[in-house]
């Protein structure tokens, strides 16, 4: 064992234990940040706080909650709504929260490839984050059949019978996920564990393993700059912040977060209170019925667009039918941006309005996406199917050229 | 600046799609009903004459009380309301404050023929076997029907709710409310959330009307009060085919009744909106204080 001195003050006492003067260093004052950067930025540390709000709101409502499927729907909207000091505003909180959520995930993802943030050194960032994205999806998903309303019935219903069109083991697989063969008790207590225990733990995990994967490639800046992280971190400290492009994530960093941050509150206070229609769906205060189907079923918003490429193909091509073909379209959509390093094949990091080919591409995806979320919504009859099915066909061609216009745009570029 | 463009694209981008699956996708999953008429204009059967209070006492007296109570002018319940459902298949209603919370127009017409005038002519049609429990009254004169009206609006007018003596107003109005509900809704429908089991059985009532009547605690929150308003009025409208009756309240009594459902199943909506706006003051002020540090900490770097 080392020598240990007798310490001087209370800080030398737990530097010899835990070094905390150089944890400090490596994790706040000397963690270079760009200085190059736009409120884009502090998308990551609103999820942070996002996520703490739905962990502390969730440990509340937990405390009365009842995952039974006689218990759950009155322990929500009665013991929790309105006989539990606060409950009301600890559920609405969870289930604003969970929804915005999605909301600021979906601009940090897009964020993340206008700038180009998931090339070059930054391919595991890329794959940590949609690694958080499916988390945070199960999460959302699981959550919402707890309350055991009509649309949490309905929604696990038709979710989980997607499985069943895997091949093979499909029908088995819907059956070992529900417990049962249909939606019942079983299903509600599992994916009140998921939601509870399993699934936050990888959420954890992700998110630790998430912030590690920047620590190497640095996050990137608004030109998608490279440079001398080192050489600009000694110029800083030597005094010279003005020219130097780094400034350290505490204070300099998070001030602007926390400025963007009390901004975003405002915001997300006025949905709780004021306009939380959106993230609590009338339908679903009308108790899980399972012989009375609604006349709309749908999913939360943030599942829209990938819903509507399962239901986009809604007629036989090739004598494929189009319940398969939307399947596979519905596995290529969830899969694909997974990839997304591996399919922008220009060497370019740069903002994408900056990249010949790829600033069309974009703007494309984002209108096809909000298309695609609009009419996932809406009733897949008359010509909203047709706009579905071109949609989801826009979509899948878009990734298709993606690898394509991407070796084009390198070709063209290649001489910079 | 170029922070200001980002903020604006994304808000474009937000809102546009907030539009698409919120009031447009219920714009088109949910049309617009018609709206409510609480002067039930289709029901033309009975004239309206000027009623003759003193003659409707003696026709109610001869015609009314057999089946209904009138415990306000002394006519007690006949039998414990689940033997009147069994006998009925759904338990009358006393009849103390029908005057005041069915429209007159209605109430007569309701008189002259109750299964028009409820628009259940789905559920008691020759083909179903299933007779209305109130016989059509169609066989007397519009005056004596109006005279009957006429009566009952009398008996209504002497009703009041019992509160206690120390009641605020805010409390008399939800003793009003709850009075209401329970007169107009409360022989079908429960409201668990707030204690209330329907007069008549469910199992009962479903064998009679076809289905159970919902319990109402959440309603306000799953339906809404703007459907409630023309759902109420004219249940057909929004739901064909359903048991439920048109019940012919006034536009007051259905407010009552909007309002205690209201009451009841978000009962919270006061301290949400009251606490509201100081939350979101006090991000505010949170977000002030942020910007002046990060103007402060940030003037040195550029």
């Amino acid at each position: 064992m080392a020598e240990f001195k007798k310490a001087e003050s209370t800080l030398e006492w737990f530097d010899q234990r835990l070094g905390v003067t150089n944890l400090y260093k490596v994790m706040m004052s000397e963690y270079w940040i760009p200085k190059k950067i736009n409120f884009l930025w502090a998308m990551g540390v609103i999820l942070i706080m996002l996520f703490k709000i739905l962990l502390i709101s969730g440990i509340f409502l937990l405390m009365y909650y009842k995952p039974d499927v006689n218990l759950a729907f009155d322990s929500v909207n009665y013991t929790i709504m309105q006989e539990v000091g606060y409950g009301w505003l600890m559920r609405h909180i969870h289930a604003v929260g969970a929804s915005v959520v999605f909301l600021v995930i979906y601009i940090h993802m897009f964020a993340g490839i206008y700038y180009g943030s998931y090339k070059k050194g930054r391919e595991m960032i890329w794959l940590s984050g949609m690694l958080l994205f499916v988390l945070f999806s199960a999460e959302g998903f699981s959550g919402y059949m707890l309350p055991w309303g009509q649309m949490s019935y309905w929604a696990a219903y038709v979710i989980t019978e997607i499985f069943g069109g895997i091949p093979f083991i499909g029908d088995e697989l819907v059956v070992w996920i529900r417990g049962n063969f249909y939606v019942s008790d079983a299903t509600l207590t599992r994916f009140f564990m998921l939601h509870v225990l399993l699934i936050p733990l990888a959420i954890l995990g992700a998110i630790a393993f998430h912030f590690y994967a920047l620590r190497f490639p640095h996050v990137n800046n608004e030109d998608g700059e490279f440079f001398d992280y080192d050489e600009e971190a000694e110029k800083y400290l030597a005094g010279n912040k003005k020219e130097s492009k780094v400034v350290p994530f505490w204070p300099v960093f998070l001030s602007k977060d926390f400025m963007v941050l009390g901004f975003f509150m405002i915001f997300f206070f006025y949905l709780v209170f004021y306009h939380y229609g959106f993230a609590m769906d009338a339908i679903n205060f009308d108790k899980a019925d399972g012989l009375k189907t609604p006349a709309h079923i749908y999913p939360e918003w943030y599942f829209l667009w990938s819903y509507e490429v399962l239901r986009g193909f809604f007629f036989d091509i090739a004598g494929i039918s189009g319940k398969d073909l939307g399947l596979i379209a519905f596995a290529i959509a969830n899969g694909i941006f997974l990839v997304f390093p591996w399919l922008d094949r220009s060497p370019l990091v740069k903002p994408a309005n900056q990249r010949p080919y790829f600033k069309y591409w974009f703007w494309l995806l984002i209108a096809d996406l909000i298309v695609l979320t609009i009419y996932g919504k809406l009733p897949p009859t008359g010509v909203n199917a047709w706009v579905g099915f071109f949609s989801s066909m826009t979509f899948l061609i878009l990734f298709a050229l993606l690898p394509v216009i991407t070796k084009m745009e390198a070709k063209k570029v290649g001489g910079e | 600046m170029k922070e200001m463009r980002i903020l604006a694209t994304i808000t474009a981008l937000v809102l546009i799609t907030y539009y698409g699956i919120e009031p447009y996708a219920h714009h088109i999953m949910h049309p617009e009903p018609a709206p409510a008429d609480y002067k039930f204009s289709d029901l033309k059967n009975v004239k309206k004459v000027k009623g003759n209070a003193a003659n409707g006492k003696a026709l109610v007296e001869a015609n009314c009380v057999a089946c209904h109570s009138i415990e306000s002018a002394g006519f007690a319940k006949m039998m414990p309301d689940a033997d009147a459902a069994a006998s009925y298949g759904v338990v009358p209603p006393d009849l103390s404050t029908a005057g005041n919370i069915y429209e007159s127009n209605y109430l007569a017409n309701f008189i002259y023929d109750p299964v028009t005038a409820s628009h259940l002519s789905h559920k008691y049609s020759a083909e179903s076997g299933k007779t209305h429990p109130m016989p059509a009254y169609n066989w007397m004169s519009s005056q004596e029907i109006m005279d009957m009206v006429a009566y009952l609006q009398q008996v209504a007018a002497t009703v009041k709710v019992e509160v206690a003596d120390e009641a605020s107003v805010e409390e008399q109005l939800k003793a009003q409310h709850r009075a209401t509900f329970i007169d107009a809704c409360g022989r079908c429908h429960s409201m668990a959330y707030a204690g209330w089991s329907a007069l008549t059985p469910s199992d009962t009532l479903k064998a009679h009307m076809g289905a159970a009547a919902p319990d109402l605690s959440q309603y306000i929150k799953s339906r809404g009060e703007h459907y409630l308003h023309s759902f109420i009025n004219d249940p057909q409208n929004l739901l064909h085919g359903t048991s439920m009756p048109r019940v012919g309240l006034t536009e007051e009594a259905q407010e009552d009744v909007i309002a205690y459902m209201e009451e009841i199943g978000d009962s919270k909506k006061a301290d949400r909106e009251s606490l509201g706006w100081k939350v979101m003051l006090y991000m505010l002020v949170f977000a002030l204080l942020a910007l002046a540090w990060k103007k402060e900490i940030w003037k040195e770097l550029h």
